[in-house]
């Protein structure tokens, strides 16, 4: 009994490790090969009261994609998706850029301003999905739609700029010689890693995502549990879309954010999570970013012309998810077998 | 088409009769930018001041308003007709119909998709010309050897396609300027810093002297990614850009940035003048007029940002 106990848990051990394994395998590779062509690509040092490299780049732009995808996990864990998150982006970054312009309002407020508008974004969306019964995809891409709409007519039309020392720190100051907005990543993923893994929440999720029903007979409140997510990715997006107008002291609302809730669901998706619903990993997806990120930085150095941009990224992403493919490796080892024994 | 407006243009058609007046109808875009507003009020001015009565029509970004007010301006029997397309294609039957008018047709900025002979001529910035405007400037001002970096507009459009070939042609035929880096930031300033980051990244920061940005968006978040490399823009690196959207026009006045090509808005003198000219006899008329804005260096930005921004 306590034998077969002590070799399931190896096992699930060695199940979480191997869900580890092929994400990180990846990211190594990208690394090696930009080792390779450059190397001194790895290299960081300290200038100005900050550090500089490559990997200090990366990780700070990969800062507003990796809020998304820790919104995007949690919702995609419940079942659902959130398609209006770079929209919300937008939203937030025009209030924030509008109310530093023409009020005088003090940076607490114009900060609390900005989430709350993000945190109502999720409220409706997830009002819509939990409350109303709308398909997650048709809910969300409302808002996708309209929400770039609506920054839009904050905005005018136009570029709203803003000189504010305190609301640009947000996106280019540094704290402890590291990018501020790399810190707000770290706190987001360590307060939401503890209240989903340290709490009976991450379980909640997971049970309503696999099964809503079944999970509300188990007296799980399934519609509160959806609609906080939704909260939390219009939360996590509204903070991305501040960096992003901060780091431009500016709020471009026809194209801050554009296209990037693909890029969180790819990360989701690379971090080996399912779009059904269910498990689900934060720290997994967050290696998804650091791949995406990794790769258009290697795209971008590597000097190939632009035009091939897209392709490179496709195959490279396609490499990576074949990877991670059980079947497709099975295959592989086993046409390697064949190949041997003839 | 309610009684009023009915009256009034009949009262128009007969004030335009009795004077002989030149009348002409304008069906613009909208007004979705701070260079379309530029646009429409250059073909206002121009029209004042030629004593041209213009009909002017905003379409809201919407064709099916451009084609009801073509429709009204043939109504009105105006003496030509003036129409800057919110899309290329679905202008064939409505151009057939001021043909049968015998009222001139002319396209201006984006292209159309309908047989030459419909219209009478087209008037559209020339890109290529603005690439090698900005380049001329690199030459003249640039001693010595010259590494530049280049943010490319979006992949695959006509203004990053022509601009580039006309920068290049310029500098292929000096030896000592090359572009060393290459990359698109798809005409945002968002991209254009996190590319420029790269380049700095990539490339000896104090071995590059210029930057040439295919818009002034992209130029503009290039210059913060310098300024926050510890670098001078406008000194340590030259910015050199296209378009002349009033932040630009700032960034000069305060010295980070160097040039900017104007992209033309001022379409008014030439279609008056092809108009004038048609209504005179000749028919002697090319079915493409190219344009090109000035050149714009912090000499006069401070005065050009106070004008633009009045």
């Amino acid at each position: 009994m306590i034998n077969t106990e002590i070799s399931h848990s190896f096992k699930e051990r060695l199940l979480i490790t191997s869900r580890y394994t092929w994400p990180i395998a990846a990211l190594v590779l990208l690394l090696v090969f930009n080792v390779l062509m450059d190397a001194s690509f790895l290299n960081i040092h300290f200038d100005h009261g900050r550090f500089y490299g490559n990997p200090i780049d990366i990780l700070h732009r990969s800062a507003p994609v990796a809020l998304l995808a820790i919104g995007m996990t949690v919702v995609i864990a419940t079942g659902g998706i959130d398609l209006s998150v770079g929209a919300v982006m937008a939203i937030a970054g025009a209030v924030c850029a509008n109310l530093l312009v023409a009020t005088d309002a003090s940076l607490f407020t114009v900060l609390a301003i900005g989430i709350a508008s993000g945190v109502l974004c999720g409220l409706i969306n997830g009002g819509l999905v939990s409350y109303m019964g709308i398909q997650p995809i048709i809910a969300t891409l409302l808002l996708m739609v309209t929400g770039r709409g609506i920054a839009q007519l904050l905005n005018d039309g136009q570029i709203v700029t803003f000189q504010h020392a305190g609301f640009s720190f947000l996106g280019s100051g540094t704290l402890l010689g590291i990018p501020v907005s790399i810190w707000l990543v770290l706190a987001v993923f360590s307060i939401s890693q503890l209240l989903l893994r340290r709490t009976a929440l991450g379980l909640f999720v997971e049970a309503v995502g696999c099964n809503a029903s079944a999970s509300r007979y188990l007296g799980i409140n399934d519609r509160t549990v959806k609609l906080m997510a939704y909260m939390l990715t219009g939360f996590c997006a509204a903070l991305a879309g501040m960096i992003s107008a901060a780091d431009i002291q500016g709020s471009d609302a026809n194209n801050v954010g554009l296209w990037l809730e693909l890029d969180a669901i790819l990360a989701v998706v690379l971090g080996g999570a399912a779009l059904s619903g269910g498990r689900f990993s934060i720290p997994l997806s967050l290696l998804g970013v650091l791949i995406i990120q990794t790769l258009n930085t290697t795209i971008m150095v590597s000097g190939m012309p632009s035009k091939l941009n897209l392709l490179i990224k496709a195959i490279a992403v396609v490499l990576v998810l074949l990877l991670q493919s059980d079947t497709f490796r099975k295959q592989i080892s086993g046409l390697a077998g064949r190949w041997r024994h003839s | 088409m309610n009684i009023k407006t009915f009256t009034m243009m009949s009262l128009l058609l007969f004030s335009h009769s009795a004077m002989a007046e030149t009348v002409v109808g304008f069906a613009q875009v909208g007004s979705e930018s701070g260079w379309r507003t530029n646009f429409s009020n250059d073909m206002r001015d121009e029209a004042t001041r030629r004593g041209i009565t213009l009909k002017f029509a905003d379409s809201q970004q919407q064709q099916a308003n451009q084609i009801r007010a073509v429709r009204t301006f043939i109504a009105m029997r105006v003496d030509a007709i003036v129409v800057a397309p919110v899309v290329e294609t679905g202008w064939t039957p409505i151009l057939r119909q001021a043909q049968r008018s015998n009222i001139p047709v002319i396209i201006l900025d984006r292209n159309i998709r309908a047989d030459e002979d419909l219209y009478l001529t087209r008037i559209a910035s020339d890109f290529v010309e603005e690439g090698v405007k900005a380049a001329e400037w690199l030459v003249d001002n640039v001693q010595g050897e010259c590494r530049v970096v280049e943010l490319q507009g979006t992949v695959g459009s006509t203004a990053a396609i022509d601009r580039g070939t006309g920068f290049n042609r310029v500098i292929d035929a000096h030896d000592r300027i090359s572009i060393v880096r290459s990359q698109t930031a798809e005409f945002t300033r968002n991209r254009g810093k996190e590319v420029m980051e790269n380049f700095l990244r990539a490339e000896d920061p104090r071995s590059i002297c210029a930057l040439w940005a295919h818009n002034d968006e992209m130029a503009l978040g290039a210059i913060q990614a310098i300024r926050e490399a510890g670098l001078r823009p406008g000194q340590d690196i030259r910015i050199i850009s296209v378009d002349g959207i009033p932040d630009y026009f700032l960034a000069m006045a305060n010295g980070v940035a160097n040039v900017t090509v104007e992209l033309d808005p001022h379409l008014g003198a030439p279609t008056y003048d092809v108009i004038q000219r048609y209504l005179s006899g000749d028919t002697d008329i090319p079915k493409l007029i190219r344009t090109t804005g000035d050149v714009f260096t912090q000499a006069t930005a401070e005065e050009e940002y106070q004008r633009r921004t009045q």
